[in-house]
């Protein structure tokens, strides 16, 4: 028996007036998985992870939270249900604390409110590295802090997956190799990651899987190491066959 | 003088009372609330016809009028702001416009043009007055409204910054999108928050109501009050609220000084010094950037 997927989407596609943007994506992420989404500009990643999150309405498919469809619920439900996401861009709630960016989601996010939000946003923030400017105004953060700060709000809701994009992003080598760390870390107590990346290093090092999209369609699934190889992805991605 | 001057501090209570459910909604969802006088008025009938006809003492009646209009301010945001902030970001004040052309004829088809007051439910409070050294009078209901005044903001102050909702509030002010991202029903939440600006509405008419009257058409002057004394104090904490309110009070003070029909004139140069400074420094803040980005 084949374990069923943590994360199903299926035949989503999305089209802005005439502009088809998606066109009938389809892709099973499994419990433990990292996946990893690379793609050039304009192929319908972000898109694809604002579907999952609800930020849009498909135009045709459905998305299944652990064998539910949450086609039809609204972004702060699907959260409950298990969906967390991190922006390219950081947007931290620059009015409010460190903590209570935190709290916020560990209060309104989890799908079990059982047990107390403030201990759970203490751990997420000892987790994720940023007890010590837990009491800042949140605007107030460096980057690598704002990137650590989406990641810890989106553990505070308790996720099954964390969908990532481009965390890496306009940071130093060394403070991606900490970011990815905690990936990891993140990834071994059991929750599953979707990441677009532009960075190919930090992929490669990182997943268990890796599907590249162009156009708005998947045009290859596997592992890093094949996917980087097939023909299609050298055409889409890197331009000319290299 | 000091006399002046304390007057135009109790004045600026009033203000203040006046302007805080105005700040409010637009400080948490970007809406200028032009219906927010109009609003009050309703309230002030509220309080009136509990008061009056069902002789319910103010005290009681404050609350119970404050509840009915939470509700409603829910009720306003579902039906009319919800779809109307999801357009253009004209739509809302085009749409609060309207509403309060409906409101003031709604109430003057009601209750016709009768001026209304409050002041006969609370006895002699209306005109009691108390001395102070330097042969200074001070009216008791002016010093009680000051105080509601920063009662109020105070409160509102500490469930913003304190409590749940108040997070789930300033999470939905700033970014909308991501606070439904952490779960946050941001439909909900705006629809509270519309609901407290409207219930704090009900304390500005109390205060309207005893410290003198009111007809159908009398919401257009507090809106412009209170729009007034939000554009002087400017944005931020509800607190520049209290000081906005303050300066125009002083404003229209000094206006009464040099002329018996200058109080509304110096209320209006103090907005427009504000309006004018404030777009000065925007100016300079933009070209600071522009010289900035060409030495990039």
């Amino acid at each position: 028996m084949t374990p069923s997927p943590v994360l199903r989407a299926e035949g989503l596609s999305m089209a802005f007036g005439a502009f088809k943007v998606l066109d009938r994506v389809s892709l099973d992420v499994f419990g433990g998985e990292i996946v990893g989404i690379l793609g050039p500009n304009g192929a319908g990643k972000t898109t694809f992870m604002n579907l999952l999150t609800g930020a849009y309405r498909p135009t045709t498919g459905r998305v299944h939270v652990l064998g539910e469809d949450v086609t039809h619920l609204a972004t702060a439900d699907r959260c409950r249900r298990g969906i967390a996401r991190t922006h390219q861009v950081p947007r931290p709630f620059g009015g409010m604390t460190v903590f209570e960016n935190v709290l916020v989601a560990a209060r309104n996010g989890r799908g079990d409110p059982s047990g107390d939000p403030v201990g759970l946003a203490w751990q997420v923030l000892e987790h994720t590295g940023l007890a010590g400017v837990a009491n800042r105004k949140a605007g107030s953060l460096g980057l690598l802090d704002r990137k650590r700060l989406e990641l810890s709000r989106a553990l505070a809701t308790g996720p099954r997956v964390v969908l990532l994009d481009e965390i890496g992003g306009g940071l130093t080598d060394a403070e991606a190799d900490r970011l990815v760390a905690l990936i990891r870390d993140i990834q071994r107590d059991g929750v599953t990651i979707v990441w677009i990346e532009h960075i190919m290093r930090l992929l490669t090092e990182c997943c268990t899987r890796m599907i590249c999209m162009a156009g708005g369609a998947v045009i290859a699934d596997g592992l890093p190491g094949d996917v980087i190889d097939a023909p299609a992805v050298r055409t889409a991605y890197f331009g000319a066959a290299a | 003088m000091s006399a002046q001057i304390i007057n135009a501090v109790l004045l600026g209570g009033y203000y203040a009372v006046l302007a805080t459910g105005l700040a409010f909604m637009f400080s948490v969802m970007n809406i200028i609330n032009l219906a927010h006088g109009s609003l009050i008025i309703l309230s002030a009938y509220g309080l009136y016809i509990a008061g009056h006809m069902l002789g319910i003492p103010l005290a009681l009646a404050v609350p119970l009028v404050c509840a009915v209009m939470f509700g409603l301010g829910c009720l306003l945001y579902r039906g009319v702001l919800a779809r109307a902030s999801a357009g253009s970001e004209l739509l809302p004040l085009l749409a609060t416009f309207g509403l309060a052309i409906i409101l003031d004829n709604l109430l003057f088809q009601v209750f016709g043009a009768d001026t209304l007051s409050l002041a006969p439910l609370v006895g002699d409070l209306s005109w009691a007055s108390v001395e102070l050294p330097g042969d200074i009078w001070v009216g008791q209901l002016s010093v009680y409204i000051l105080i509601a005044a920063v009662a109020v903001i105070g409160v509102l102050e500490v469930i913003l910054r304190r409590t749940a909702l108040g997070h789930r509030i300033q999470a939905v002010s700033q970014d909308r999108a991501t606070a439904a991202l952490l779960g946050i029903d941001t439909g909900r939440t705006a629809a509270i928050a519309t609901g407290l600006a409207l219930a704090v509405g009900v304390i500005a008419a109390a205060a309207l109501g005893l410290r003198s009257a009111w007809g159908p058409y009398a919401g257009a002057a507090q809106l412009l009050f209170a729009f007034e004394a939000i554009v002087i104090g400017g944005a931020g904490s509800l607190w520049r609220v209290l000081a906005g309110a303050m300066l125009l009070a002083f404003a229209q003070s000094a206006g009464a000084a040099v002329h018996p029909q200058g109080f509304l004139i110096g209320g209006h140069l103090a907005f427009l010094v504000a309006v004018f400074w404030r777009l000065q420094a925007w100016r300079d803040r933009l070209s600071a950037l522009g010289s900035a980005r060409t030495a990039a």
